[in-house]
């Protein structure tokens, strides 16, 4: 049985606010940091605002529901986003954010599970989510489970041969409860993907791969859902939506620049941010969005 | 003199008391080598993943294309549902696994160890080590004694890059009897764990009785002249050049030092406490294996003069097993050798 899962016009605004609001805690905690990556963290607010306040099947409360999707952050490095979107939806105070990559911090530089068991795994060397993701979904083909998993991977991993053999496992094995996010922002450490080592066709790869390929506007998180929803829907395939985003997205000086990648933000560069930010909070709740 | 002739009296009164105790041990007789059953170790870890499976409902199988030659294929007959093949990919092996371990699952990955460990260490230390994961390494084809197929496929740097990942059981059984006991010991065991085992057939020394604990290294021979620390299947040779040494009067200590991590401190502090001197034996490089932990262990707590006996810092080739074993140094008069050498440098 399927329903259509897509949210109204109010909902949507209601999610960008919340967006919004993780893209200021992604701010604020690198700022504290003084180390970290923001680029990618910032592009992908839409997303785990998307899948923490509406996607998933999960309770915050009770992080481990046996029940519970799980949501894998393959990239560890933009592990912000997913600290800033998980303490917004409840799972921690928001002000544990500033103790990002500080010692003693349940909020290391990349993420591990053994400190947040919400997290779900360890990550932070490259291509290594989606296999863990593979054996996820298989373990829950094989005791009959319907909740499933979300890998959120970057283009820059899908250099990485391991997460073609997971690719290659997920099709064999018919994984249809699990579904890889791609943050397609073009960018990497060393500059373009497409230069440093060109990615494209990359549907027409997954699609050679026997999955299910999707591709929407990573940053309108109305699509994003939409897009999510039909994604679900597909049997028998695992699923890939490659969501195109800006680096930096919601701060105008980092959008769209590779240099941002991995660096955080200084005190007045952070000012300055979330200057942006609360007027974009602004336009958003008078509805000029 | 007298004092000193009582003393020898007092040893011998005690060793006689020692091997009435390791009785406990119910090894077979090893008198004449000749007459030793022999049998791989990776038959054992085949036997005991079955049993562990029929003990477990949660206990899977996930092998990369070898389940012949490391045994995994009776569990793939006995279980076909919990079996599960994911071709030549050795990384998405450990990977994967650790996901559905995550998920409640007790996978097994076996491999040789060339590829597993050897090819997805990094997979191992982070899905597994630090994300504390209830995956069990199944290293088949381990040490020189693969024979013909070569270097290539000769792990001897395993248990050094596995001993030193914090979390992680490394266990090396010395016969087929013994993987049966490790394979349901790890499994029964929660954490991530490196099972080690070799391709040929090797002397089978223990018995059903035998014990078997993680962490319990177990004294297969009294003595108190010299500790022989060994494990895997050279614990054949080194009971045999005890043997041989006896005939000289001189009395070799043999442990079975199964456990690399977690080692047994006690029962090697006390052999080097009592024997006064210890040569380690091992089918792996010296550098950073099982005897390199020995000496971690001695130098804090009782540093003795020591012999290495493994692999010294080269590849192997192709040959037979027993040419290899002894072309490398690993064969029994290389260990007599050995504690002559170290008898030298022991202090009265």
């Amino acid at each position: 049985m399927t329903h259509r899962n897509v949210p109204s016009a109010s909902e949507i605004k209601t999610l960008e606010q919340h967006a919004n609001d993780v893209r200021k805690g992604i701010i604020r905690s690198l700022e504290a940091a003084g180390s970290g990556h923001s680029a990618g963290s910032l592009d992908m607010a839409d997303v785990f605002t998307a899948l923490y306040f509406h996607v998933m099947r999960h309770d915050p409360k009770r992080p481990d529901w046996e029940e519970r999707d799980r949501l894998l952050l393959s990239c560890g490095h933009i592990a912000p986003v997913r600290y800033s979107a998980m303490a917004y939806a409840g799972y921690f105070p928001v002000e544990e954010l500033l103790t990002l990559r500080k010692l003693g911090s349940r909020l290391q530089g990349h993420p591990e599970r053994t400190r947040l068991p919400a997290l779900e795994t360890t990550s932070g060397p490259l291509g290594e989510g989606l296999a863990q993701g593979t054996g996820m979904a298989l373990a829950a083909k094989m005791d009959k489970k319907d909740w499933r998993v979300y890998v959120v991977t970057s283009d820059g991993e899908h250099q990485c041969g391991l997460h073609w053999e997971a690719v290659m496992t997920a099709a064999k094995f018919k994984l249809d409860n699990l579904t890889c996010i791609v943050d397609r922002n073009f960018i990497q450490i060393d500059g373009s993907t497409e230069d440093v080592m060109p990615l494209e066709p990359l549907a027409d790869k997954y699609r050679a791969f026997n999955w299910e390929v999707f591709e929407c506007d990573g940053n309108n998180i109305g699509e994003f859902i939409a897009t999510v929803d039909e994604a679900k829907r597909a049997r028998g395939k695992p699923q890939v939506i490659i969501a195109n985003t800006v680096p930096g997205k919601g701060v105008s000086y980092m959008e769209g620049d590779y240099l941002w990648h991995g660096k955080p933000p200084n005190a007045q560069q952070a000012e300055e941010a979330l200057r942006e930010l609360d007027a974009r909070g602004e336009r958003i709740a008078a509805g000029r969005g | 003199m007298r004092a000193a002739r009582e003393s020898r009296l007092a040893v011998a009164k005690h060793n006689v008391a020692e091997k009435d105790d390791i009785a406990g041990m119910h090894l077979v007789d090893y008198s004449d080598p000749t007459k030793l059953a022999r049998v791989p170790t990776r038959d054992g870890f085949g036997k005991g993943l079955v049993e562990a499976g029929r003990r477990d409902r949660n206990v899977i199988g996930i092998c990369a294309d070898l389940s012949e030659s490391t045994r995994m294929e009776a569990f793939k007959t006995a279980f076909p549902d919990r079996y599960i093949e994911i071709g030549v990919a050795e990384q998405l092996l450990a990977a994967m696994a650790s996901g559905l371990a995550a998920s409640g699952k007790v996978p097994f990955i076996a491999s040789y160890a060339m590829f597993d460990p050897g090819r997805s260490w990094e997979q191992i230390r982070t899905t597994m080590a630090l994300n504390d994961t209830n995956v069990k390494i199944a290293g088949a084809h381990a040490g020189v004694s693969v024979g013909p197929d070569g270097a290539t496929h000769q792990a001897i740097e395993d248990i050094a890059i596995m001993r030193v990942i914090p979390n992680m059981t490394v266990v090396v059984p010395c016969d087929s009897n013994q993987t049966v006991k490790a394979t349901l010991a790890v499994a029964a065991r929660w954490g991530p764990a490196y099972l080690r085992f070799g391709r040929d057939k090797s002397a089978v020394l223990t018995t059903d009785e035998t014990p078997f604990e993680i962490g319990k290294a177990q004294v297969f021979r009294t003595g108190s002249d010299v500790a022989i620390v060994a494990c895997g299947i050279l614990v054949e040779n080194a009971l045999l050049a005890a043997q041989e040494l006896a005939r000289d009067g001189i009395e070799c200590r043999v442990i079975n030092n199964h456990t690399i991590e977690p080692m047994d401190t006690q029962t090697l502090v006390e052999a080097a406490r009592t024997c006064g001197a210890v040569v380690t034996v091992e089918e792996h490089q010296v550098r950073a294996g099982m005897g390199s932990r020995v000496a971690e262990i001695l130098a804090a707590n009782e540093p003795v003069p020591m012999e290495f006996v493994g692999v010294q810092n080269t590849f192997g080739q192709s040959g037979t097993p027993t040419e290899l074993i002894e072309h490398y140094g690993m064969g029994t008069k290389s260990i007599v050798e050995a504690v002559r050498k170290v008898l030298k440098r022991k202090k009265n």
